[in-house]
């Protein structure tokens, strides 16, 4: 009988770290002292904290250990699980805790915890195991929507939540999906978009990482309810162990019959395929993507057509986010008023954030939609770094606006964003304290839009590289007033004339650090 | 036959010569095949996926994981974008040009080491981030630029001495 499980951080930082060994020192110690068969052992995710990896807990008693060396794994087995004694001086700090392991806060007081939905197993399943999976309403959804639901009806629950694409553009998911199912062309597709590349963004990775069937089940979902029959999941080249554990989930679904031809007996049939990248930020461009996996250069198609009309291999398709997915199964199976519960009006349910820069605590943070910034810096974050005072944040990457402290309390979803201005973009949360030079956070962005430029278009490829060296002239305090005129002045030509959305989003960092913070771009004018 | 065109067979049969599987096959022959592609190589591809060599080399010169020039015994690269940038990323940048003698972009004379940057890896609530080869290495400073950069050495000191006593015994 299985009395205790013992998960061991296996993301790709704590792999470097060493968890593989701590995980086989762990498994060696067990069958010492004879209780194999009595403690489980795996890997899961990382906790949001990471001075503590490669870290370990045993459940149940919900304890964290780390960072944990396989010295220190064996006298974890020995003590803890052997004789039963917590060893204290391993333990991670207790606020760890709270914020990695545990689960919603009282109801009514959601903020004092996170509001987990895409997030709720990360971290307290085996990625690998199928039965962990299962154990916590895996699958549920989607046997509910196969015996009692028609597809017409899984649609319009998708429709009826309000849900809106997680990859930074907030489409309202349902609508998307009753573009293809509206199309006459029988061939669908359901393209899952796991080509996170934007700087800051590590969410999709983690979801993947750890729940890697929820991601599975949202795909077998929108498939039943658009009347695609496969699947493709495109994840960047450089997440090879995602990949792995994505093909691992797949062949488990596929042996218990979640996946594959006639799921659950029924006469719908859905298969996965993953595809990964080779390094190219543009392939996150939905089209690009398209290009890609078709085997060919990376670069955007005209829209319209849309995907939803002509995708994939020129058929109707379905492209959402990882984390738009990962919403769906609980959608189906709580209903759309559950989840119009959560969040705001306008933009219902939580949103993944990763969080990084002057704060206290960096990493991954599930908050309902409309929960301020403040919130989040001061509850999730631990507070500014050093007591130091807010200067700047930016959201949702590269592509992101830069938004001074004006924006502290503004609720953070899609649609106040947008009405300020501003964008929530992907969920990267760059806090910047006091003392940041935005001229030089500019510029270094700037380049990474140069270097990513596919080259199609003429605004983005030259303009990109002429904002860069008005930039590098600037910080350099070199630039004259005529530079900053023209850097002003082409920053819009590429926001208007580039042909997709990358070159449309390149110089949002410029233009809105000119809006809020044009006296650092005046000052370092020579004349 | 050439040894490395057995590998880029292995890797185009695996993927049935699937034209749309292009992509994954030129990342995974350079990744088995060492650090770039040669000619040779995608020749071979361009005629068992009966596809015009130009655009096999279109497709291999697109993408930052496939490699058309000879790289280092070790690649290195190091994240340049914002979030690592903000956290001590400039520091670390000029102490890996100090540290292997040259600068971004280039190889060492004796072939060692590549000095690359590249786009976000997704590890960033670690940064400043870089990746050694396939290892991700996070949290970095001067110091550990350094330290790192020895244990490479000192390895790499150990096999070549050992595949030296090897070839005497």
């Amino acid at each position: 009988m299985i009395r205790a499980s013992v998960l061991v951080s296996g993301d790709p930082l704590s792999l470097s770290r060493g968890a593989e060994e701590t995980k086989l020192a762990i498994e060696a110690e067990l069958s010492f002292y004879g209780l194999e068969d009595e403690v489980q052992v795996g890997f899961t995710g990382r906790v949001n904290r990471t001075d503590v990896l490669p870290a370990v807990i045993v459940y149940p008693d919900e304890v964290v250990y780390g960072p944990v060396s396989p010295k220190d794994a064996a006298l974890i087995v020995e003590e803890h699980l052997f004789k039963g004694r917590v060893v204290e001086h391993l333990r991670a700090p207790a606020e760890v805790l709270a914020s990695a392991v545990e689960t919603p806060g009282p109801e009514g007081t959601p903020l004092l915890g996170q509001k987990r939905i895409v997030l709720r197993r990360a971290g307290s399943i085996d990625p690998y195991s199928i039965e962990d999976y299962i154990a916590e309403d895996g699958y549920f959804a989607l046997g509910k929507a196969l015996t009692e639901m028609t597809p017409d009806e899984v649609l319009q629950a998708v429709k009826d939540s309000g849900l809106q694409g997680r990859g930074g553009a907030g489409f309202p998911t349902g609508l998307k999906w009753s573009f293809v199912a509206q199309q006459p062309d029988p061939t669908r597709y359901i393209v899952c978009n796991a080509d996170e590349s934007e700087p800051g963004t590590f969410k999709d990775r983690l979801i993947v990482e750890g729940d890697p069937h929820a991601v599975l089940e949202g795909m077998a979902l929108a498939g039943y309810a658009v009347g695609a029959h496969e699947g493709w999941i495109y994840i960047r080249g450089e997440y090879a162990m995602a990949r792995d554990i994505l093909n691992h989930a797949i062949e488990q679904a596929e042996a218990m019959n979640l996946l594959g031809d006639s799921i659950m007996g029924t006469d719908f049939s859905f298969h996965v395929h993953v595809h990964a990248g080779a390094g190219a930020y543009v392939c996150g461009e939905e089209t690009a993507l398209l290009e890609s996996l078709e085997g060919k250069r990376g670069v955007p198609r005209i829209r319209p057509p849309y995907p939803t009309v002509r995708g994939f291999r020129g058929k109707p398709t379905v492209v959402n986010n990882v984390e738009t997915l990962a919403n769906i199964a609980p959608i189906v199976l709580n209903g759309a008023d559950w989840f119009r519960g959560i969040g705001t009006a306008r933009c219902p349910g939580t949103k993944v954030y990763t969080m990084l820069g002057d704060v206290n605590v960096t990493g991954l943070v599930e908050a309902p939609m409309g929960t301020t910034l403040r919130e989040i810096i001061d509850i999730y974050g631990g507070g500014m770094k050093d007591g130091k005072a807010f200067k700047a944040a930016q959201t949702g990457g590269s592509s992101g606006s830069i938004i001074p402290a004006d924006f502290l309390d503004v609720p953070l979803d899609f649609a106040s964003m947008r009405e300020r201005g501003a964008g929530l973009g992907s969920g990267a949360l760059l806090i910047c304290a006091e003392g940041t030079d935005i001229v030089d956070l500019a510029y270094v962005l700037i380049r990474f839009f140069k270097a990513e430029s596919c080259g199609k278009c003429t605004p983005c490829r030259v303009g990109n590289m002429q904002m860069l060296e008005a930039l590098d002239r600037l910080r350099r305090g070199m630039a004259r007033r005529a530079d900053l005129e023209r850097l002003e002045e082409i920053a819009g030509y590429v926001q208007k004339a580039s042909f997709c959305g990358l070159g449309q989003a390149a110089p949002v960092p410029i233009l809105t650090g000119l809006k809020y913070f044009r006296e650092e771009f005046e000052a370092r004018v020579r004349d | 036959m050439d040894e490395e065109l057995v590998k880029v067979d292995q890797v185009i049969d695996q993927y049935q010569a699937d034209q749309e599987a292009l992509v994954e096959i030129l990342r995974e022959i350079n990744a088995a095949s060492g650090q770039y592609l040669t000619r040779a190589q995608l020749e071979r591809v361009a005629r068992r996926l009966r596809l015009p060599l130009s655009k096999v080399y279109s497709v291999a010169s697109f993408y930052s994981l496939i490699s058309l020039k000879p790289l280092g015994r070790h690649v290195i690269r190091f994240c340049e974008d914002a979030p690592c940038h903000v956290v001590g990323g400039k520091e670390v940048w000029d102490a890996l040009e100090r540290e292997l003698g040259i600068p971004f972009g280039e190889t060492t004379p004796d072939g060692q080491w590549s000095l690359l940057t590249t786009s976000c890896i997704g590890a960033c609530a670690v940064g400043p981030v870089m990746m050694v080869d396939t290892d991700i290495y996070g949290n970095l400073t001067p110091e550990k630029v350094h330290d790192i950069i020895e244990r490479y050495r000192e390895a790499d000191r150990a096999e070549t001495a050992a595949a030296s006593q090897g070839g005497e015994a």
